[in-house]
C-alpha cells in the first residue's frame, strides 16, 4: 500500500495552521476592542490621545461626554455642532452596551446601571485588571498617564490589549 | 488652424493657472494679512511666540514647546503621551495645508497656552516661522 505522503503533509499543515490562528483569535478576543474606523472620529478624537474604542464605555457615557466637550478632562475640546453630532452617533452606535458587543461586557462589569462613567481607567474591571502595575511604572516618562494605553499595549491602536 | 488656437489657448491657460496658484498656506497668510491689516509677517516674532513662556493659559502648558518640543523639525509630544508630527514644513510638507485644521488648532492651542485666542498678526508670524523651518 502506498501512503499518500504529500496530501497528508499538506492536510496536517493546514490543520496546524488553522489551529494556531484559531487559538490566537480566541486568546485575543477577551482583550480585543474594535478600534475606531470612522475617519472623522479618528481625526477628532485621536489627535490628542488614542481614539479610544467606543466599546469601552456604555452609550450614556459617550452621550454625556459629547455634551461636555468644552470641559473635556480639563481641556476645551469643543467642536462644531455637526461634527460633534456625527461623532456622538458613531460612539453611541458602537458603545459597549450596544447590541452585539460581546466582549466589552466584561470591561463594563460592575458599572452601576444608569451610571455614565467618563474615565475608562476608573471602570471597576479596568482597575482590577491593572492592579498589579506598580506606581513607578505609571510615573515612567514613557507612560505618564493611565490614558496612554499604547505605552504598554503596543497594539492598542489595532484594538489588542494583551499584556 | 482652429485646433492650433484651441491647443495654444489651453497651454496658456495652464501656464497662467500654475503661475498664479498659491498653496493653501500662502492663502492663509494672505487672509491673516488682510485681517491684521499688515503687509509683513516676521519669522523671528513667530519664533519668539513659539518659544516664549506665558502665564495666562494653563499652568501645565506654559509654551508651545511644552508639547511641540524645542526642535521644530522633531516630533512633539502631547501631555497624554501621544506623538505630535513636527511643525516644520521642511520635514512635514503637508503640514498647515488644511485651513480649517490650522484654525482649529490655533484656537485650541492659543487658548490653552496664552489663555486667549491668537491675533491674526500672531498667526501670520507663527506660520511664517514654521514655513521657513
Amino acid at each position: 500500500m502506498r501512503i499518500p505522503y504529500r496530501p497528508l503533509a499538506i492536510g496536517l499543515m493546514t490543520l496546524a495552521f488553522s489551529a494556531f490562528v484559531l487559538a490566537r483569535a480566541q486568546a485575543g478576543d477577551r482583550h480585543f476592542f474594535a478600534p475606531v474606523t470612522d475617519p472623522v472620529v479618528k481625526e477628532e478624537c485621536g489627535s490628542c490621545h488614542l481614539a479610544f474604542a467606543p466599546s469601552m464605555l456604555p452609550a450614556r457615557s459617550w452621550q454625556r461626554m459629547m455634551g461636555e466637550l468644552d470641559k473635556h478632562f480639563g481641556d476645551n475640546a469643543s467642536l462644531d455642532a455637526t461634527t460633534a453630532e456625527k461623532i456622538a452617533s458613531y460612539l453611541v452606535a458602537n458603545a459597549g452596551d450596544a447590541g452585539g458587543q460581546r466582549y466589552s461586557n466584561k470591561l463594563l462589569k460592575g458599572v452601576a446601571p444608569g451610571a455614565a462613567p467618563q474615565r475608562i481607567t476608573e471602570l471597576p474591571k479596568w482597575v482590577s485588571e491593572h492592579r498589579k502595575v506598580p506606581d513607578w511604572e505609571w510615573r515612567h516618562k514613557e507612560v505618564r498617564t493611565k490614558a496612554n494605553c499604547v505605552a504598554c499595549h503596543t497594539a492598542a491602536e489595532q484594538g489588542y490589549y494583551e499584556e | 488652424m482652429k485646433n492650433i488656437l484651441v491647443v495654444t489657448s489651453g497651454i496658456v491657460a495652464m501656464i497662467l493657472s500654475t503661475a498664479t496658484f498659491a498653496g493653501p498656506r500662502e492663502d492663509l497668510l494672505a487672509q491673516y494679512a488682510a485681517a491684521a491689516k499688515t503687509a509683513s509677517f516676521s519669522a523671528a516674532r513667530g519664533q519668539a511666540l513659539h518659544t516664549q513662556n506665558f502665564s495666562g493659559g494653563k499652568p501645565d502648558t506654559p509654551s508651545c514647546t511644552t508639547c511641540h518640543g524645542k526642535d521644530t523639525r522633531g516630533a512633539g509630544r502631547a501631555l497624554t503621551g501621544k506623538t505630535i508630527e513636527p511643525v516644520a514644513v521642511s520635514v512635514a510638507p503637508t503640514r498647515h495645508t488644511d485651513p480649517a485644521k490650522v484654525e482649529k488648532w490655533f484656537k485650541r492651542n492659543c487658548t490653552e497656552v496664552l489663555g486667549r485666542e491668537c491675533t491674526a498678526q500672531e498667526k501670520g508670524d507663527w506660520l511664517t516661522f514654521v514655513i521657513g523651518q
